[in-house]
């Protein structure tokens, strides 16, 4: 270990061990880009034969590529729309009053996401059967929605407590109801908290296999679809392509959340 | 003495509910144990500029809250007017608040931070617009209405927050302490702006502040507040020449608080009273003193010297100390300074000792 | 001052003298979904693992036993239990290990330029599909694969080999491999352990170093005795992400793993064509149980604090 004086540099070895951890980070993610370009069928040969873009014509036509992908953005748009507002009323309700079981929300509010996920899976999944439920859309979105309601809840409560409350009262001593207060001052002023809060809900919803696996019935979104292909060595580029879409539908709401919260910690959160 | 209060300097029951802007019946509120307001009785009039002095926590702004709907009293009844107002939310009172951090809304222009009262009872834009441009006048901003809130001065932001709340002709105008940010100067040019605009508009001022010196400057009436009770109302005049309690007296001003066998040696009787500084002379010692007057002898134990005028810290032999005040009229830094640990004999007039009762 | 009070105003003023209720319309619907749906269907599959499947009829006998617990003691099943306690001991360790030098490197030597750019480098892979990274390694470990590419040129693959031949952490090929999921492991939980510990070494004031070295301490010794110490907490809050995602994961048994079932497969093989749901939710209280004595021991080494 090198010298401990406020200026000593790092030793060689801490800095070579920095930077293998960090490839062994980030290198399997260009592993499935480049192999989504691989001429070989069997898409794991190294060095790759060959680079060709033709498999994005062979997953255009893929009718069951297309489904599991429209059915994961019907889910998770649902499913952001759905946290956004049970986030943004848990948080107004935990901000605004000192009431007895305001630990309870926050404890209740990040039980979904800290429990592992086949705990919420299986239990919701008896839940919905026990009350005859059939296993639709809807049920994926209820268990998405779920655990989503974290993300949008702990970013407005962050912004909400960052803006100073004097401006509400203000408002509302003008002369605006609190409804008028709502539309005009609070959601101004948490419009990029709901942004970021959603987008990371659809991220996390876009992504997640765990829970889905349970709720889902005969739907397949496009995790559950590279589920299954997972021990198909056929056609493995088109399983790489699918899974690059879901690189994109997961990375890019992110990079736009963490935009807009300039890099908080929450952004984090969203990797499961 | 009215009522069951026996606060020395409270209100007598007045005949004024005809103009009656704010009225306090017994009024409280507890936060758990803590009486951050505590049996207040108030009665402010139409147009006159009143403030509320005190110190950090002596419940000023929460009575400030209280008239403005953003707190429900525990116990006691506030009247806007004549009318009862405890079911009635903020946005439904006649009454605008200047908050002490201003809260302009940072995603507004200045024009449409001013305007929005107007804007939430449906005034058409163009008047909108006017009525505007009128405020910016009044409050000596003219052309500032594209501005955003962080391109301004503490100052500018001041008068933007003083507009917003004037524009809506409230008959009550609440400030809570909004020249606190400002440097001194700012201060007392705007301390004579708020004046000048309060006399022009004509409407109630309600204003919180803990600097007894803008409170005196700017008030017709004045409460002191202490410990969430008031100690004493007002003119400035009566405040500062006739202070109810000891702690009036040490707050507003400075004061000399003299009690128990120091009062008694001064005077002859041991009844506690205070004295102001400027109203005690020195002289040499052994000098002559007239029928009327108390004398005391004693040391200069500090003297500091203030540019304007000189404070002397003088120990009695009678005990005690006492605080003088003397205006530089012909000495300079020099001469005073070298007055330090020299025997002297303080002179003043029997007339100017004010008893006081020793709560607070 | 007012024109007609608008219903929305009517509403308003309403609820301004009755804050209670304001406060419980704001709260019902997140509280009903989390409260009843969520809570309720916990509370539900409790109860379940209570219940037992009878075998011919295929219903859930509502009779309060402890059959499904006396089941989870069978052979089988305690393997399995043993098997997902160990690999997330293992993977816990392992994370901690590696995890250590880079978050030190984070903390300590790092301008605040270079710390914000790893700290994106870091969180950049959580960013991207889990799902789909478990899945890039089954591309890099396979028979031609990356890795194997990689060890060919550098004349390491006799020992691939020969790890590859060892019972229970080998198997036919990297990619279905108890070693090779152990990898993967590592690889998907890393960011979760570096965090916590970046976190906790930034906290340990530079004075505390100092005076270290200044009574005396060499180096290594200020090391182990303070800044070891002081990072323990972050460590600990690490491995309750490790421990617990691991012990509830079947995405990365199944993908690389053969007949061997980890508790993740184990709940959703029983739940699903078994449709034996009470010995599934059974299977789920283990790792609850787990997680809630690690929680509590966590809490007492301070570890909530370096969350």
């Amino acid at each position: 270990m090198a010298a401990r004086a406020p200026t000593a540099r790092a030793s060689f070895g801490l800095k070579a061990a920095t930077v293998a951890v960090l490839l062994f980070l980030h290198l399997p993610l260009t592993v499935i880009i480049l192999f989504a370009f691989t001429t070989e069928d069997a898409a794991f040969r190294f060095p790759p034969p060959g680079l060709t873009v033709n498999w994005f014509g062979v997953a255009w036509q893929r009718a069951d590529i297309w489904a599991a992908l429209s059915l994961s953005l019907r889910v998770a748009a649902l499913t952001a729309l759905a946290a956004l507002v049970l986030g943004t009323l848990a948080a107004a309700a935990v901000h605004r009053s000192r009431f007895f079981g305001r630990e309870t929300v926050s404890f209740l509010v990040i039980l979904p996401i800290a429990l592992p996920g086949i705990i919420t899976g299986i239990a919701l999944r008896s839940a919905i059967s026990l009350l005859g439920i059939p296993f639709s859309v809807w049920t994926i979105v209820i268990g998405h929605a779920t655990f989503c309601v974290v993300v949008v809840y702990n970013n407005v409560l962050a912004r909400f407590r960052r803006t100073a409350y004097s401006q509400v009262e203000a408002s509302m001593d003008l002369g605006a109801s609190p409804f008028q207060t709502f539309r005009y001052i609070v959601l101004p002023s948490i419009a990029t908290a709901l942004l970021a809060g959603g987008m990371l809900a659809f991220a996390l919803s876009f992504d997640e296999i765990i829970v889905t696996t349970f709720t889902a019935g005969q739907q397949e979104t496009l995790p559950i679809w590279i589920f299954n292909q997972l021990t198909k060595p056929r056609q493995r580029p088109v399983t790489n392509i699918a899974a690059l879409f879901v690189i994109a539908g997961t990375f890019i709401p992110i990079l736009l959340a963490h935009r807009m919260t300039q890099g908080t910690v929450e952004a984090g959160r969203a990797g499961r | 003495m009215a009522s069951g209060v026996t606060r020395p300097g409270a209100e007598p029951a007045r005949e004024r509910a005809s103009t009656s802007a704010v009225r306090f019946s017994h009024v409280s509120r507890a936060f758990g144990d803590v009486q951050a307001v505590d049996d207040v009785s108030l009665d402010i009039d139409d147009g006159e500029f009143f403030s509320l002095l005190g110190p950090s926590g002596s419940g000023k702004t929460t009575c400030l809250r209280l008239i403005a709907g953003f707190d429900h009293p525990t116990a006691g009844t506030i009247e806007l007017h004549g009318v009862e107002v405890s079911g009635v939310p903020p946005y439904e009172r006649d009454v605008n608040t200047v908050f002490q951090d201003y809260a302009l809304f940072p995603h507004m222009t200045v024009g449409e931070n001013i305007a929005y009262g107007l804007m939430i009872k449906r005034v058409p834009g163009a008047e909108r617009e006017v009525r505007g441009r009128e405020m910016l006048e009044l409050v000596r901003l003219p052309g500032m209405a594209d501005r955003r809130p962080a391109q301004l001065s503490g100052g500018q932001r001041q008068r933007v927050a003083l507009a917003r709340a004037l524009i809506n002709r409230p008959r009550v105008l609440l400030l809570d302490e909004p020249l606190g940010a400002l440097d001194l100067k700012l201060r007392q040019q705007m301390q004579v702006e708020l004046k000048a605009i309060q006399r022009a508009v004509g409407i109630t001022f309600i204003y919180v502040t803990h600097d007894q010196e803008e409170a005196l400057t700017m008030s017709d009436r004045l409460a002191v507040m202490n410990n969430g009770r008031i100690d004493q109302v007002g003119t400035p005049a009566d405040v500062y020449e006739h202070p109810a309690t000891g702690f009036v007296a040490g707050f507003v001003g400075v004061s000399n608080l003299v009690s128990g066998e120091t009062a008694r040696a001064l005077t002859g009787l041991p009844a506690t009273f205070t004295i102001r500084p400027e109203k005690i002379l020195i002289r040499e010692p052994g000098a002559s003193v007239t029928d009327g007057m108390c004398w005391a002898d004693g040391r200069v134990r500090d003297v500091v010297y203030l540019g304007a005028h000189t404070r002397y810290w003088v120990e009695l032999d009678a005990g005690g100390e006492l605080v003088i005040t003397q205006q530089n009229v012909e000495s300079t830094s020099m001469d005073v300074l070298a007055a330090r640990d020299r025997r002297v004999r303080l002179v003043w007039h029997r007339l100017h000792n004010r008893p006081v009762e020793t709560m607070g | 001052m007012s024109a007609a009070a608008a219903p929305t105003r009517r509403l308003s003023i309403y609820l301004y003298r009755r804050p209670a209720l304001a406060l419980i319309l704001l709260l019902a619907p997140p509280l009903l979904w989390l409260g009843v749906v969520y809570l309720g269907s916990l509370f539900a599959l409790i109860l379940q693992s209570f219940f037992t499947l009878d075998s011919f009829t295929g219903q859930v006998v509502r009779k309060l036993t402890l059959a499904n617990y006396r089941d989870l003691f069978v052979a089988s099943n305690i393997d399995i239990i043993v098997r997902t306690a160990s690999m997330a001991a293992a993977v816990t360790v392992a994370a901690a290990g590696v995890a250590f030098p880079i978050s030190y490197y984070m903390a300590r030597y790092a301008t605040p330029r270079v710390r914000a750019l790893l700290y994106l480098g870091v969180l950049l892979p959580l960013w991207s599909s889990y799902l789909v990274r478990v899945y890039s390694w089954k591309l890099i470990l396979a028979r031609e694969g990356v890795l194997n590419w990689t060890l060919v040129q550098m004349r390491l693959d006799g020992v691939l080999n020969w790890l590859l031949s060892l019972p229970v952490i080998g198997g036919p090929s990297l990619s279905v491999s108890r070693l090779g999921m152990f990898v993967v492991f590592l690889y998907v939980w890393l960011p979760y352990m570096i965090l916590p510990i970046e976190a906790a070494l930034e906290r340990v004031p530079e004075s505390l170093l100092e005076a270290s070295a200044d009574l005396g301490a060499r180096p290594r010794e200020t090391f182990r005795r303070v800044v070891l110490p002081l990072a323990f907490p972050g460590v600990v809050a690490g491995s309750l992400f490790t421990f617990s995602l691991t012990l509830g994961d079947f995405v990365v048994p199944y993908a690389l793993g053969n007949s061997a079932l980890f508790i993740g497969q184990a709940v959703l093989a029983f739940q699903g064509t078994a449709a034996n749901v009470p010995l599934a939710a059974a299977f789920t209280v283990v790792p609850m149980v787990i997680m809630a004595v690690y929680l509590t021991i966590a809490r007492r080494t301070g570890a909530f604090e370096a969350l």
